[in-house]
């Protein structure tokens, strides 16, 4: 499936250089993992056999530390994950209201990705941002801070401007 | 006396800045321009400024502050050949401080020494700030004598167990080995704690001057620091900063002709708590998934790829260079007799002021609930979780309890990671146990029984507890799989869940007891449901 497209195969393409690059490094499975997801945004099948055969070791290797850890994700997300963050300290500035506003702003569930592909919505844990609980994340660097449940459309919307 | 006189600050920081080159430069271009019976180029301390050398020329009474020989070129052709001022240059007189602290004012800023003050991605500017004194220091000392002031000050790891430093440097330096490691748990992940990414981002050259000195102490040539994924930030800034040590040859090869080879770099967590676990930290390093070791053996007799390794907190190694630089005494002079120093405590929850503050160790809970302008809006407090997730939850009667190692163990009060999360009284108990077990079943590994079959049967009792639907032998249970789990879990996550859960349980006992006996809850958030399942929080 994913052989198939030219975008791909550049992807592939960079990780090599980027295996190459970590060459006689140990213990270099975990910062691979983090280059795969971020060229191809999650951990199909296909790329964790890829890696596994790249640095020499077996898939249900690999397949078990991307499981183990909650960043690697094993199925495709929206274009811009919204993060929320479920911290007890959040939790008490009502990160759990806000959590269900984005749900049902955009009608998915927890972990789903929206009809569109731009959205999905997670529960995550403790971002480090507490000062400013409570706080969403959307992708890896656009923090909000102390979000109100009526916050939650003006967000939405930033983001589906943007992805015009 | 000369007409013109320039003064050039030398003091230790200024030299490092390159004082002593600009002094000669000038001397030589007033010696080349025939300039000696009008220009006395002269030596002095320090001019307060900290960000370049100072030149001042007099009787202008102007100052400049220069980085570079062609400022200082530029200075001498303009002001004194031509007697224009160079604007780009000057710095104002107010600026310059002419008072430096000997003694540490009472906020006693120690690990925030340089948080806020400098510029954090300028190694320049750290250096200005007494930076990479205390590495110069400690190579001329002998490894020894380094574990000894250490040892001598009484520091305690920062990251939560209270374990002395210099006892956990000395097994590893004593521990023979072809190879040693440094590493930095930089892991942090206690909803409510953020002081390591603050440091971090604020002060990053700090934590990676104390790695070295750590190496020269123990032996080890190898540094990892081990850092959330999530902290952009931070993982920019240590960035920059590595690199411009070893441009600087503070790390590399040969530091400071010392001999001395160190080496450091950067390895990403993947958003498991359980990493933070020192051995599960050691195992994500090498590429597995961070399952916590059976100990003993210790790190300091076999860590990371089997090698002696010193791992440490960023907040305690924060602490390392202002140790070697001040001495041992003047360290113990700060905190409690057991607990030297200070602590960065980080308010968190329901309190008006949020953010950190750095105190000597042995401040009060209610000390620090003033410093946090108590409780936000127009809700009482109703109780404060302190130490971070795995730490006590207490109400007023234990306000006056002083934090340091041993609070947990004489008071039931918990230090920890410094957390203080206030809870006002719109929150329930009960809701608040289950956010915090579902944290933990979330986050137990499984590797062993009464972690992982605890943290879910916990959270199954608090469902039911929610649903006001649970029995005297439900709360009887849920003491019962917290005190199996406290002696018998095999590492400290499952070891510590009983803390927040039992002195939950202890400490509002009432409350708990209204939820199974009246069903009643009195924050009204917990309500009989018609099958409907309480949701999972975490399902990432
Ligand atoms: C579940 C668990 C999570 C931990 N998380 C952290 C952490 O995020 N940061 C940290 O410095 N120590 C953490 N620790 C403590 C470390 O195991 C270890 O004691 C510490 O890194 C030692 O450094 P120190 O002596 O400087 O405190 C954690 C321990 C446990 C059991
Ligand atoms: S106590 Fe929990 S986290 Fe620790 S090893 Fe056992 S299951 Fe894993
Ligand atoms: S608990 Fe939400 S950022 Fe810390």
């Amino acid at each position: 499936m994913l052989e198939c497209c030219e975008k791909h195969a550049e992807l592939y393409n960079e990780l090599e250089k980027y295996i190459k690059s970590l060459e006689g490094k140990k213990g270099i499975l975990i910062n691979v993992l983090h280059k795969a997801q971020e060229l191809f945004g999650w951990l199909p099948q296909e790329v964790q056999e890829y890696v596994a055969e790249k640095l020499n070791i077996s898939p249900s290797t690999v397949h078990g530390v991307v499981t183990f850890y909650n960043f690697f994700s094993t199925k495709p997300k929206g274009k811009n994950q919204i993060k929320i963050c479920l911290g007890t300290a959040c939790y008490v500035k009502g990160a759990d209201r806000v959590m269900e506003r984005f749900l049902s702003e955009l009608g998915v569930e927890e972990g789903e990705v929206t009809e569109d592909g731009n959205f999905s919505v997670h529960g995550v844990r403790c971002l480090g941002a507490c000062s400013m609980a409570p706080v969403v994340l959307v992708g890896e660097k656009d923090f909000f801070g102390k979000v109100t449940p009526d916050m939650v459309p003006t967000i939405i919307k930033k983001y589906k401007e943007e992805g015009k | 006396m000369k007409p013109i006189t320039v003064l050039v600050s030398v003091d230790s920081n200024s030299v490092l800045l390159g004082a002593r080159e600009f002094y000669k430069q000038l001397v030589e271009l007033v010696k080349e321009y025939n300039f000696d019976s009008i220009v006395d180029v002269l030596e002095t301390g320090t001019l307060g400024n900290y960000n370049g050398v100072t030149i001042a020329i007099m009787p202008d009474d102007v100052y400049y502050s220069v980085k570079t020989k062609d400022e200082v070129y530029k200075i001498f052709e303009e002001h004194i050949l031509k007697g224009r001022k160079v604007p780009e240059l000057e710095i104002s007189k107010q600026k310059i401080i002419t008072y430096k602290p000997e003694k540490l004012p009472e906020e006693y800023k120690i690990v925030t020494r340089n948080i806020g003050k400098i510029n954090p991605k300028s190694i320049e500017e750290y250096i200005a700030n007494d930076g990479y004194f205390a590495l110069a220091k400690a190579l001329k000392m002998t490894p020894e004598e380094i574990i000894n002031e250490i040892k001598e000050s009484g520091l305690r790891g920062r990251g939560g167990a209270g374990f002395p430093t210099g006892l956990k440097w000395e097994f590893t330096f004593k521990t023979s080995s072809d190879q040693k490691y440094i590493v930095c748990n930089a892991d942090e992940g206690e909803p409510g704690t953020y002081k390591d990414r603050l440091i971090m981002e604020g002060d990053p050259h700090s934590v990676i001057e104390a790695m070295i000195i750590a190496g020269y102490a123990v032996g080890a040539t190898k540094g990892y620091i081990y850092i959330r994924g999530e902290y952009f930030g931070s993982v920019e800034n240590l960035r920059k900063a590595i690199k411009d040590a070893y441009e600087y040859g503070f790390l590399g090869e040969n530091i400071l002709n010392s001999n001395f080879n160190f080496d450091l770099s950067i390895r990403l967590g993947a958003g498991a708590y359980i990493c933070g676990e020192e051995t599960a930290l050691l195992e994500s390093i090498e590429g597995n998934a961070g399952r916590p070791r059976l100990k003993p053996p210790y790190p300091p007799q076999s860590g990371l790829f089997g090698k002696p390794t010193v791992i440490n907190n960023v907040e305690t190694l924060a602490n390392v260079p202002p140790i070697i630089l001040n001495g041992a005494k003047w360290f113990k002079s700060i905190g409690t007799e057991n607990s030297p120093g200070t602590k960065v405590f980080c308010f968190a929850g329901n309190l008006s002021s949020r953010g950190i503050v750095e105190l000597p160790m042995g401040v009060t809970v209610r000390e620090l609930l003033a410093l946090a302008e108590g409780a936000s809006g127009t809700s009482n407090l109703k109780m404060v979780q302190t130490g971070g997730i795995a730490g006590t939850f207490i109400n007023e009667e234990k306000f006056d309890t002083p934090l340091d190692y041993d609070s947990f163990a004489n008071n039931g009060v918990s230090l920890g990671s410094g957390v203080i999360l206030g809870v006002n009284d719109t929150h329930c108990v009960v809701d608040i146990a289950l956010n915090v077990m579902e944290f933990f079943r979330h986050e137990s590994c499984g590797k062993c029984t009464p972690c992982r079959e605890g943290t879910k049967n916990a959270v199954n009792i608090l469902e039911k507890m929610k649903r006001l639907e649970a029995t005297k032998e439900d709360l009887d249970y849920l003491i019962e799989i917290s005190n199996l789990a406290k002696d018998t879990a095999l590492c400290g996550l499952g070891q510590s869940f009983p803390v927040p859960l039992l002195s939950l349980i202890n400490n509002f006992k009432e409350e708990f007891l209204e939820h199974i006996e009246k069903q009643y809850c009195r924050a009204n958030l917990c309500k009989k449901v018609e099958k409907k399942k309480v949701k999972s929080k975490f399902k990432l």
